[in-house]
C-alpha cells in the first residue's frame, strides 16, 4: 500500500494516525519507543518505506524531536509520537520549535502520570504541559482526538495547520483512543495545506512577514543562506539577545499569530445546543456523553476538539441559558480552570469539576448524577 | 565554494574573545571546505549552544544553531530528510561530551553521513569557564577552585570506540594538519569527527596561569604528541591529563557503509 485510498478501514488509533500523517504529506518520522504511543513507531517503521519516506528510532525523545525539526527545514513534513515521560522530555525542544517557527506534529498519547506512572492506563495528565511545558512565553496548537476516526482525521488537520501557521501542533492523545481498534473512512476530498516557501533567494530577513504573521518558509538547500537561531532574532533571523523591543515584537507576533487566528483554527462539538445542563469534555471521556444527550435532550455536550488556543469565544457563544456545567476530566482539572475562568465571565457560576483517574471512564449514570438531574 | 564567499560579514564584528581559539579553527574551516569542492548552497551548518556553537552564524550559508547539546539530533534529521545537503556541525567539549554525550555516542554508531568538528578548550567558554567533561584532571575552573578531581573523557577516543568513519584530533596550533583532516572528513562517507584542541586563555588560560592566548598556546604546543607514541605512556596517566599528553593525528580510518546508503536514501 502506498497512499491509503478512500474508503472504510479497521485499525488501531495510533496505526489510524499513522495513516492520516502519511496521507497529509508526512515523509519523515523519528520516536523513541513507549507505550501506549509505540504502534505508531512501529508502523512508520514499515509504512514510510513504501512511500519513499524515513523513519527512525532515536537514541532517545530529546533526539526525536530535534531530529524531526531538522527534517522539517528540508521542507519535510515530519512528525513524532510518544507519551507522558517522552513529552517532558522534549519540552526544550518543542520550545525551539516555536521560536524558529518550525512546522512540527508530535503525538503525545497520554498514560497516567506523574513519572512512569501507569504505561497502559489513559489520562488526561498532559494537557497543561502540552500549553505551558517549554519555558517562555508561546502560543500552540493542540487537538483531542475521541475517536480512531479523529486519529486519522486529526493528524491531517494536525498537519495543515502546522504548515498553515509555522507551529509545532500536539495531538493529545490517551491510551484508549490509541489502543482502540474501530473503523475509520477515509472520503475522497480531504484537504491539504502545503506549505508556504520563498520561491526567490530571501539572502536577508529570512522571517520578513506580512499582515498574517506567519513568515514564508526558507527551506535548506536553495540558496538562502539563512541563519535560524532560538536565540531572540529580528526579521534577519541574527540572533539580537539584549534589545527589549526586539524580544517584544518577535513574542508577540508568536502569540498573536496563533491568538488573532482562534477562530480560524477552534473546532468544537456541540450535541444539544439548547441544552441547560452541559456536560464539557474532550478526548476519551466525551464518549461518555453521546448516549445520554440521545436520550435526554436537556443534556448537551460541549467538546473542544481544538483544546489549545481554548476556544473561548465558541464556548461563550454556547453558554447562554446554560444552568450547570460539568467538566469531565481525566486528570485533577486542568482544562477546568479555563472552562470555569470563560463560564464565570459569561456569567454561569455553577461549574463543577467531575475528575476520574487510572484509568477509570465516567459512567453516564454517574454522569447524571453529578449533573443533579 | 570560494573561500571569502563562505564570511557572513554583516555579522562582523564577531563575538569571540580576544586570543580565542576560533577564530583559527574557522580559517582552518574555511580553506578545507573551499578546497573540498563542495556547493556552498548545498551545504548547512549547524551548532549546538555555547561559543563554538557560533561559529555558523558567521558562516554565509543555511545554519541552524539550535539546542545545547542538540545538534547531532537536528542534522541527523535534515540529512536523512535531505541526503543531498552535506550536513557539517560545529560542538564545544559541554555541548557534545557532556549534554550531548548519548547523541554522540550514537550518532557515530549510526554512522549517517555527518562531518562533526568540536572545539575542545577544556572548559565552558561561552557561561564563564565552568569544569566540562574534558577538563584535564587537578586544573582550575570555576566549578572546581581547588583543581578538578574526575578524569576526563577523549572524546576522539570514544568516536574511535564508538563506530566513527573518520576520526582526527589536531590542536590550533597544528593548522595544516587540521586543514587536511576536515577536508578529508569533508569528503568522507559515513560519520566523521575531528577534535580541535584550541585555547580559550579568557578562562582556561587564567584559571591555569596561562593568561597570554600565546602561553596557552605553547601549553597546548609541548603537550601534543602523536597517538602513535602514545602507548609508551602508561595508562593511568594517559591523554589530556596533565601528568599526560595530548595525543594528536589521525586516528582511524575506516569504510563502514553509511546508514544512509545501507536505507538507501543515498546512492
Ligand atoms: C539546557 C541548557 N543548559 C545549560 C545551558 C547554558 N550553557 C550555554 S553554553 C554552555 C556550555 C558551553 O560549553 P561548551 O559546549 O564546551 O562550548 P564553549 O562555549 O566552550 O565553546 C552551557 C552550560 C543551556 N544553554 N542550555
Amino acid at each position: 500500500m502506498k497512499i491509503i485510498e478512500p474508503g472504510t478501514y479497521f485499525m488501531q488509533g495510533d496505526e489510524a494516525c499513522v495513516e492520516g500523517a502519511i496521507y497529509a504529506g508526512c515523509r519523515f518520522f523519528a520516536g523513541y519507543p513507549i507505550t501506549p504511543a509505540t504502534e505508531i513507531t512501529e508502523r512508520c517503521a514499515l509504512r514510510m518505506k513504501e512511500v519513499d519516506g524515513v523513519a527512525i528510532q532515536m537514541e532517545d525523545e530529546i533526539a526525536s524531536i530535534g531530529a524531526i525539526i531538522g527534517a522539517s527545514w528540508t521542507g519535510t513534513k515530519s512528525m513524532t509520537a510518544t507519551s507522558g515521560p517522552g513529552f517532558s522530555l522534549m519540552q526544550e525542544n518543542l520550545g525551539y520549535a516555536c521560536m524558529t517557527e518550525t512546522p512540527i506534529v508530535i503525538v503525545d498519547v497520554q498514560r497516567g502520570g506523574p513519572s512512569t506512572g501507569q504505561p497502559t492506563r489513559a489520562s488526561q495528565g498532559d494537557v497543561m504541559q502540552s500549553r505551558w511545558g517549554s519555558h517562555g512565553d508561546y502560543e500552540i496548537i493542540a487537538l483531542a482526538p475521541n475517536s480512531v476516526q479523529e486519529m486519522f482525521d486529526l493528524t491531517i488537520e494536525a498537519f495543515n495547520l502546522a504548515e498553515t501557521y509555522r507551529v509545532p501542533v500536539i495531538i493529545l492523545s490517551d491510551a484508549d483512543i490509541g489502543h482502540m481498534r474501530g473503523t475509520f473512512t477515509v472520503s475522497d476530498n480531504i484537504k491539504i495545506v502545503t506549505r508556504k516557501y520563498h520561491t526567490k533567494p530571501v539572502k536577508y530577513n529570512a522571517y520578513a512577514y506580512d499582515e498574517n504573521l506567519v513568515p514564508r518558509f526558507p527551506k535548506f538547500g536553495q540558496g538562502h543562506r539563512v541563519h535560524i537561531t532560538g536565540l531572540t532574532h529580528d526579521i534577519s533571523g541574527y540572533p539580537k539577545t539584549t534589545f527589549p523591543a526586539i524580544h517584544q515584537v518577535l513574542i508577540t507576533r508568536l502569540v498573536d499569530k496563533i491568538r488573532k487566528n482562534e477562530q480560524n483554527i477552534c473546532r468544537v462539538e456541540i450535541i444539544n445546543p439548547r441544552a441547560e445542563y452541559l456536560v464539557v469534555a474532550y478526548g476519551s471521556p466525551s464518549n461518555s456523553v453521546y448516549e445520554l444527550a440521545e436520550k435526554n435532550k436537556n443534556i448537551g455536550l460541549f467538546r473542544p476538539i481544538t483544546v489549545w488556543p481554548f476556544p473561548e469565544g465558541l464556548f461563550r457563544k454556547r453558554l447562554k441559558g446554560v444552568k450547570k456545567c460539568l467538566v469531565l476530566e481525566m486528570n485533577m482539572g486542568q482544562l477546568f480552570w479555563d472552562i470555569e475562568r470563560t463560564a464565570l465571565k459569561s456569567g454561569c457560576r455553577n461549574t463543577e469539576l467531575f475528575t476520574k483517574l487510572g484509568g477509570d471512564v465516567h459512567e453516564p449514570d454517574e454522569i447524571v448524577k453529578e449533573l443533579g438531574l | 565554494m570560494k573561500f571569502f564567499d563562505l564570511y557572513r560579514k554583516d555579522r562582523w564584528p564577531h563575538m569571540f574573545c580576544p586570543g580565542c581559539g576560533i577564530g583559527t579553527i574557522m580559517n582552518a574551516f574555511y580553506y578545507a571546505i573551499a578546497e573540498s569542492g563542495l556547493s556552498q548552497d548545498k551545504a548547512v551548518f549547524v551548532a549546538g549552544i555555547g561559543c563554538s556553537g557560533r561559529i555558523p552564524g558567521y558562516i554565509r550559508g543555511d545554519s541552524l544553531h539550535t539546542t545545547h547539546g542538540r545538534p547531532l539530533s537536528f542534522a541527523s534529521g535534515i540529512k536523512l530528510a535531505d541526503p543531498s545537503l552535506k550536513v557539517i556541525v560545529f560542538s564545544g567539549d559541554g555541548d557534545l561530551g557532556a549534554i550531548g554525550g548519548n547523541h554522540f555516542i550514537n550518532a557515530c554508531r549510526r554512522n549517517i553521513d555527518l562531518t562533526v568538528i568540536c572545539i575542545n578548550n577544556y572548559n565552558y567558554g561561552m557561561t564563564g569557564g565552568q569544569v566540562s567533561t574534558t577538563t584535564p584532571a587537578h586544573f582550575k575552573t570555576s566549578t572546581t577552585p581547588s583543581g578538578n578531581k574526575e578524569y576526563p573523557f577523549d572524546l576522539s577516543e570514544i568516536a574511535v570506540a564508538a563506530g566513527a568513519n573518520y576520526v582526527a584530533r589536531w590542536t590550533t596550533y597544528h593548522v595544516k594538519s587540521l586543514i587536511r583532516s576536515i577536508k578529508k572528513a569533508l569528503l568522507k562517507d559515513g560519520f566523521s569527527f575531528v577534535e580541535v584542541v584550541s585555547q580559550c586563555p579568557v578562562h582556561f588560560g587564567r584559571r591555569n596561569k596561562m593568561t597570554a592566548p600565546t602561553r596557552l598556546l605553547n601549553w597546548i604546543k609541548e603537550n601534543s604528541i602523536p597517538r602513535a607514541k602514545i602507548k609508551q605512556i602508561t595508562d593511568d596517566t594517559l591523554d589530556l591529563n596533565v601528568q599526560g599528553k595530548i595525543s594528536i593525528g589521525e586516528f582511524i580510518e575506516r569504510n563502514r557503509i553509511a546508514y544512509t546508503k545501507l536505507i538507501g536514501v543515498c546512492k
